[in-house]
């Protein structure tokens, strides 16, 4: 990687994005056996900085940092000094003081952990946890390196996969982020969503739009169903859960029309019954636990990539 | 004989002729080809010479937020600036909605003798859109205030629009509407569009800005009443104007400065230095807007200089602070979207920079330069070559979009009433008593 962050998809080159996923698949199978940790970041300092709840991806990077013996700070912003009023900057440099080399960062701002890297504040290594309705960049590449696994004969290319991502694009920084990564690789991506969950403007994205789930289940490789908010229904984005379930989720009926070898995505936490049915959720096709199993994967190597790793990396450079 | 009078040796009119200026009095005295007298001379080879610059839209921040600037220090940004009238915006803290607090604005203004400090009174109580502020009593206060603005905030409840637009008929004031729909901006970011879409920053959309203009042209002319519409930045917000002033309603409309240059894309390295309220806008209305400035479809070029401490903006872009300083680049911005370009001439510029704000404003003693009138007047360089630097400004605050730019024209000098407050580009120390 040519940049000593990771903050946007748009940071990563084609060959970059297949240097973390190769990268990552390499750590997979060291640490398949015997070695389950290993030593490359022992005595380096992680902080993971967050600002906004996030439970799964925050034990992700925890566990893919300590699977390379990292040592790592867990910082949440409730009950911390942040809710007592104190910024961004002062947080970060005073955890930077503390030692930290890689600031691992969720925020509900979008740009915070661009600006994190840009203004100044810090000299440390910044990887983007989620920023506001931004991106999620080691979500997409989880979600690659999952498609991956499930289409081998697409191992360094996309091409001729067609990527669906249901639901609440508007605020999603999951659809951002896969719709940079995925187009890249050379994936269809079609967005599919009502029109008060589009954002303006997306008509000039390199995606396709549907308003229609059911004309687009057939045609698909993968099927990404998006969490939906709640508070989303309040703001009128939909009229009802019931009419959103009916007409955006993918509910037992639909599972049948997907294509036999198609797979079933969602990056969590599930609203079982909204966006998705449980026997779609828990289907043969649904590779929902697999995403989260990949997640410390993708994670272990953007850590290893960002800290000094210079390329795949073999048992020798990594005992 | 004042001890400030003095003589203004070869400077160039707007239109082109040499001329020399006296001024005896605090008064242009005599305007001339060439002039002999006893009077210190001030040598202006190769610059123009302009009326003082007029501000509709100036944020001084006091009473309340001395932090970010002081009618003091805004006052000496807009003679660094060449403005000789600014017009204090509201939103101070207590907020200008009362006799009291108007009256001392315009005193700490006069204080600082550096300029004209005209206050513009909020037209709702507390800015908060709910029942009218007392107009009548800031209209015959000492302040003499006749421009009335929520500014920061829309007055969107149009049944209080429509009052305050009567009410203010009566001693010839004029609203002043930032024109912003508040449900349509809730938690808005910056303009919604492709950029918005991806860099994830709630979207603000034109139309929250035109469905307001073209309700206020509508109720403006219904009640026969005077609207100022604050800082346009759409394309169908020029062409509304536009069409009300071909059907003769009586509507006048500013522009600032930035969103006569700069355009949304800024906001791709989220450095709030460019969040600012109106947004950042598309080349396209940007473009629109520079035909509107041309002609004269929109009125003047208002600042909207809004400064704000280091902290405000020295954080992400949702927790930072909307605005951005502007009275000390104001005139060279213009010079770049609008002369440079081809668009305006120089005796236009003076009609939307001087003449016609003064005029929208009541400010009698504000953009002429002629023979009589008060000596607020300005030199110009107008070729020369400057980059701004945030370090350097006059004002409180540095959040200026344009550090680092390189623009065209200076200002050489700033004559406040006779006095010479500015002398190549630094503080006198003088001041008017």
């Amino acid at each position: 990687m040519h940049s000593p962050h990771l903050l946007s998809i748009n940071d990563l080159s084609k060959v970059e994005i297949l240097e973390i996923l190769d990268t990552a698949r390499e750590l997979a199978r060291i640490t398949d056996g015997s070695m389950k940790k290993l030593p490359t970041l022992r005595g380096r300092t992680v902080v993971n900085l967050f600002f906004e709840d996030s439970t799964r991806t925050r034990l992700s990077f925890e566990a893919a940092a300590k699977r390379l013996s990292a040592d790592v700070i867990n910082f949440s912003a409730k009950g911390s000094s942040v809710s007592k009023g104190e910024s961004l900057k002062d947080t970060a440099q005073t955890l930077e003081a503390m030692g930290a080399e890689l600031i691992i960062i969720r925020h509900s701002s979008s740009g915070a952990a661009q600006r994190l890297a840009e203004s100044g504040w810090v000299k440390s290594h910044i990887v983007n946890a989620g920023d506001g309705m931004h991106e999620h960049p080691t979500q997409a590449l989880l979600d690659a390196f999952t498609i991956r696994n499930h289409f081998p004969e697409h191992d360094r290319d996309f091409t001729g996969l067609r990527i669906g991502i249901v639901g609440d694009i508007l605020h999603s920084r999951v659809a951002r982020s896969n719709a940079l990564l995925l187009t890249a690789l050379g994936a269809k991506v079609v967005f599919i969503a009502p029109p008060t969950l589009l954002p303006v403007g997306v008509e000039k994205w390199p995606v396709e739009i549907s308003y229609n789930l059911d004309q687009e289940l057939s045609t698909l490789d993968a099927v990404m169903m998006l969490r939906v908010q709640s508070e989303r229904m309040s703001d009128a984005f939909f009229p009802t859960e019931r009419e959103y379930a009916r007409d955006f989720g993918l509910g037992t009926q639909r599972l049948k029309a997907l294509k036999p070898q198609a797979i079933i995505m969602h990056p969590g936490p599930m609203n079982r019954g909204l966006e998705i049915s449980a026997a779609s959720a828990d289907s043969p096709q649904s590779v929902i636990l697999e995403q989260v199993a990949n997640g410390v994967l993708v994670r272990m190597a953007v850590l290893y990539l960002l800290m000094g790793g210079a390329s795949v990396p073999t048992e020798g450079v990594l005992v | 004989m004042s001890s400030h009078d003095f003589l203004l040796k070869n400077v160039l009119l707007s239109e082109g002729a040499r001329v020399d200026i006296e001024v005896r009095n605090q008064k242009i005295s005599q305007i001339s080809g060439e002039l002999n007298s006893e009077l210190p001379v001030i040598d202006g080879k190769g610059f123009m010479a302009l009326p003082g610059l007029v501000d509709l839209h100036t944020h001084l921040r006091e009473p309340g937020k001395e932090n970010s600037e002081t009618v003091l220090s805004g006052s000496q940004a807009a003679i660094k600036g060449g403005y000789t009238a600014v017009s204090a915006m509201a939103n101070t803290f207590p907020v200008a909605d009362t006799a009291g607090v108007v009256e001392q604005v315009a005193r700490l203004g006069t204080e600082a003798g550096l300029c004209d400090v005209f206050p513009i009174g909020a037209v709702t109580v507390g800015l908060a859109g709910e029942r009218l502020a007392e107009l009548s009593a800031m209209a015959q206060s000492q302040a003499k205030v006749r421009i009335f603005s929520d500014d920061g905030r829309c007055v969107s409840d149009p049944l209080l629009m429509r009052r305050a637009l009567e009410y203010v008929k009566s001693f010839g004031g004029v609203i002043a509407q930032h024109a912003q729909d508040p449900l349509l901006t809730v938690g808005s970011q910056m303009n919604e569009g492709l950029i918005s879409s991806q860099l994830g920053l709630k979207g603000w959309p034109s139309i929250a800005e035109e469905s307001i203009i073209a309700r206020d042209i509508l109720m403006a002319h219904y009640v026969q009443s005077r609207l100022h519409i604050c800082h346009l930045t759409t394309k169908g917000g020029v062409e509304l104007v536009r069409w009300a002033k071909s059907q003769g309603m009586s509507v006048t409309a500013e522009v600032t400065p930035h969103h006569l240059l700069l355009t949304d894309d800024l906001a791709t390295s989220y450095d709030p230095v460019f969040k600012v309220n109106p947004p950042l806008r598309t080349q396209e209305d940007v473009l629109a807007l520079r035909a509107g400035l041309a002609d004269g479809t929109i009125d003047v070029v208002a600042t909207d200089h809004a400064p704000h401490p280091s902290e405000d903006k020295d954080c992400e872009w949702n927790s930072a602070a909307f605005g951005m300083i502007g009275l000390e680049t104001s005139l060279s911005v213009v010079c770049e979207s609008m002369i440079e370009t081809g668009l305006m001439d120089w005796p236009t510029l003076i009609k939307r920079m001087s003449t016609t704000p003064a005029l929208i404003g009541g400010y009698r003693e504000h953009g002429r330069l002629e023979v009589g009138a008060t000596a607020n007047l300005i030199v110009v360089n107008p070729t020369a070559k400057w980059t701004v630097d945030k370090s350097k400004v006059f004002s409180r605050s540095s959040n200026t979009p344009f550090h680092g730019r390189t623009l065209t024209s200076e200002i050489v000098h700033t004559f406040y009433k006779g006095v010479h407050v500015l002398e190549n580009g630094e503080l006198t120390g003088l001041k008017y008593e």
